[in-house]
């Protein structure tokens, strides 16, 4: 059974003036990644940004999106329905997603992902009723050298067998947030959703951070043990000289420092050409 | 001693403790090849990744410096590098781990190939459910525009490189190169039809190189070591040093970086074997759109050439090994609800063709299949084939074709016995999916 969080006729989130005002100053700093004048770029990011205050891509975060980017509604609304993160029903606090893929499939996964259909009583890409955690089989996850894996709001959980799975979800039932193998915190739907929109701060301790795994370092490990290196590495090696053709223009000349802005602020290429829109 | 066919050089500061932290990265010599590659002039670069013979690694293994060499130069428009870190062919998984324990390394070929191309913005397309590796891509993106490495006059070099990390949102045909350049763009992942190539209309339609990050993360080693020494790992044609994500049933899992050319052989030496009291069945060399192995493939030289004469691709070296205990064709029928689910639908043969061989697929496990059926398989792969945009439809008929290629009788076993003869009770995780 599926359960809407959200009542139909209540308004989310993003069709509040309070809100909107939070996320267009967001919306204006994704659009300022990509170079001027192609802002329709920054739409994959603002659909991750809408789903952080809503929990989805809600009516109200697409007309955002369109009204941001001046794009209509229906244009929007084909883009989100394209990609599977995109959620068309709100989603719960957490979303469980197990890969069933042939290898993860063969060594657990399958097996993990019905014991929990059957334990929350919901099956693909449904909610539980108190709105809590949302289940969803997944394709490839590519960490099939961690099969089976399973991922909580996209933190992965490496080996992850039926049994421990089910454990994981009983304590994000009781309220604990258990650690994520690689590392990084647990968070809620919404939030891992801002951080796809591409805000999260590198102030807030090990949010980046968090150990390889055992087979991420398995060839170096060997390699180390019995003191394998690859020889005749010469990093003073010269690069061959190459007669520059006459067509080449020598390497760009420093540009003056009447545009130089703070590094990181926007795209450069403020002096380049521009061409009219593709589509 | 087979230890000794390893190549650690891609991989070699994993083990280091936060290795991937600019300090780190510093310490280990980091930017360094990038200040020796602004002494060069950027034709240089390019004739130097070409001598390197450095091929593509995120599957077609098309030359690097050719790709970079058709970008037209003097032209007045603006050049982008897009990278493709949109890993998600089932069993591939070396990029992500590359990107967690070494972002810089990946930042530093960025610089050096955008300076090669005369590219002033670059991307790197993560994908989406990867936020781990997009967080500290950022992270590493912020301390390289602090150090001077990213943004105006690099190093004091007058070249200019803005590095952008967008993250994408769950649709595997991204990882091919025009659709991730729609995705870019902020339009549905499709592909676009070739010619014209991203050389020439790429990302907004100006000249692009797209790179797969272990392509990328190459060029610093070439630019340091040199070609000549690049080409002592590895074979004449697909020369260099290779990560191979070996996953399924082996006792030590993950990520070996090799020269091209080794064997599964030897790969299976180094990850400690077949689990015990069992044997290899088939196995895929570079995920699951290339063709499957049997254990009499143990031998085959794992380069481009070898992996294709033998009758399957070298792909993205993603070696999943399944034993005994494992269906073929439940195992390609997971496959096929993969490609069922990703095609974006453009394609009337992808399409459809992937539709209906989940069908037929679904009642062969289900033992109420025909020997016809098999038929009926083949020539969907046919219509499939070489009929669509791009290559996802191409790989989707891989396993079809080669799983009945070696596996006819137990196709034929599935249908006589009415169930599976391994005993195996069908499930069906997508039942409703899409």
């Amino acid at each position: 059974m599926s359960v809407d969080a959200t009542p139909d006729r209540a308004v989310r989130p993003t069709g509040t003036e309070e809100v909107q005002v939070e996320l267009r100053a967001k919306a204006n700093e994704i659009k300022a990644r990509y170079p001027v004048g192609r802002e329709r770029s920054a739409l994959l990011p603002m659909l991750h940004l809408v789903q952080s205050a809503d929990g989805y891509v809600s009516p109200e975060g697409i007309a955002f999106c369109a009204a941001e980017l001046g794009l209509t509604k229906a244009e929007v609304g084909a883009v989100a329905t394209f990609y599977t993160m995109y959620k068309r029903r709100p989603v719960g606090e957490y979303l469980v997603s197990v890969c069933t893929n042939t290898m993860c499939g063969v060594l657990g996964g399958q097996k993990a992902y019905e014991v929990l259909s059957e334990y929350l009583g919901v099956g693909h890409d449904q909610t539980t009723p108190d709105g809590q955690i949302t289940l969803e089989h997944a394709e490839c996850l590519a960490a099939c050298d961690y099969a089976p894996v399973l991922t909580v709001n996209y933190e992965f959980y490496d080996q992850v067998d039926s049994g421990q799975a089910l454990e994981l979800v009983k304590q994000l039932q009781n309220g604990e947030r258990p650690q994520p193998t690689r590392g990084a915190r647990l968070c809620s739907f919404k939030e891992i959703s801002l951080q796809l929109a591409g805000f999260h701060a590198d102030k807030d301790p090990g949010i980046a951070d968090g150990p390889a795994g055992e087979p991420t370092l398995a060839g170096n490990r060997l390699a180390e043990r019995t003191g394998v290196s690859v020889p005749n590495f010469d990093p003073n090696t010269p690069i061959p000289p190459v007669a520059p053709k006459a067509t080449t223009p020598p390497p760009a000349a420093p540009k003056p420092a009447v545009d130089r802005k703070p590094a990181g602020d926007t795209p450069a290429g403020a002096n380049d050409p521009r061409e009219g829109d593709k589509k | 001693m087979t230890e000794e066919l390893l190549t650690p050089v891609l991989t070699k500061r994993w083990l280091s403790p936060d290795a991937w932290k600019l300090s780190t990265y510093e310490r280990l010599d980091g930017y360094t090849a990038l200040r020796k590659a602004f002494a060069a002039h950027p034709d240089e670069l390019i004739a130097l990744i070409k001598e390197s013979g450095l091929r593509g690694r995120g599957g077609a293994g098309f030359p690097t410096g050719l790709k970079w060499g058709f970008i037209p130069q003097g032209d007045g428009r603006p050049h982008y590098l897009v990278v493709n870190a949109d890993e998600g062919e089932p069993g591939t998984c070396k990029d992500l781990p590359y990107m967690m324990a070494d972002p810089h390394g990946l930042i530093e070929g960025i610089v050096i190939a955008a300076y090669a191309i005369r590219a002033n913005h670059a991307f790197i397309y993560v994908r989406g459910e990867a936020v781990h590796a997009y967080r500290r891509l950022q992270s590493a993106v912020r301390e390289a525009y602090a150090r001077g490495y990213l943004g105006r006059n690099i190093l004091g070099s007058g070249f200019d490189c803005e590095l952008t990390v967008h993250a994408g949102a769950g649709a595997y045909i991204c990882g091919e190169e025009t659709a991730l350049l729609e995705s870019l763009e902020g339009y549905r992942g499709q592909p676009r039809l070739k010619p014209p190539f991203p050389a020439t209309h790429g990302l907004y339609e100006a000249p692009t190189v797209v790179n797969n990050v272990e392509t990328l993360a190459s060029v610093p080693y070439i630019v340091l070591g040199g070609a000549d020494w690049w080409k002592s790992m590895g074979t004449e044609k697909s020369p260099g040093p290779k990560i191979y994500s070996i996953s399924g049933h082996v006792k030590n899992p993950g990520q070996y970086e090799c020269p091209l050319g080794i064997t599964l052989r030897q790969l299976l030496e180094l990850s400690g074997g077949v689990r015990d009291g069992h044997q290899l069945k088939f196995w895929t060399p570079g995920g699951s759109s290339t063709p499957y192995f049997t254990a009499e493939h143990l031998d085959v030289p794992l380069d481009f050439e070898g992996a294709a004469a033998a009758g399957s691709m070298l792909g993205t070296t993603a070696v999943m090994v399944f034993d005994e205990t494992i269906c073929i064709v439940g195992a390609t029928l997971r496959f096929i609800e993969f490609y069922a689910h990703e095609s974006c639908g453009k394609c009337t043969p992808c399409r459809e063709g992937n539709y209906w061989m989940v069908q037929v697929l679904r009642r062969l496990e289900n033992g109420e299949g025909t020997e016809e059926d098999l038929a009926t398989l083949l020539d969907i792969c046919d219509n499939i084939f070489g009929r669509s945009f791009c290559a996802l439809g191409d790989g989707a008929t891989s396993s079809v074709v080669s799983s009945i290629k070696y596996f006819r009788d137990e196709y034929i076993a599935h249908v006589r016995e009415g169930r599976c003869p391994l005993g195996n009770v069908p499930v069906h995780a997508t039942a409703g999916a899409h």
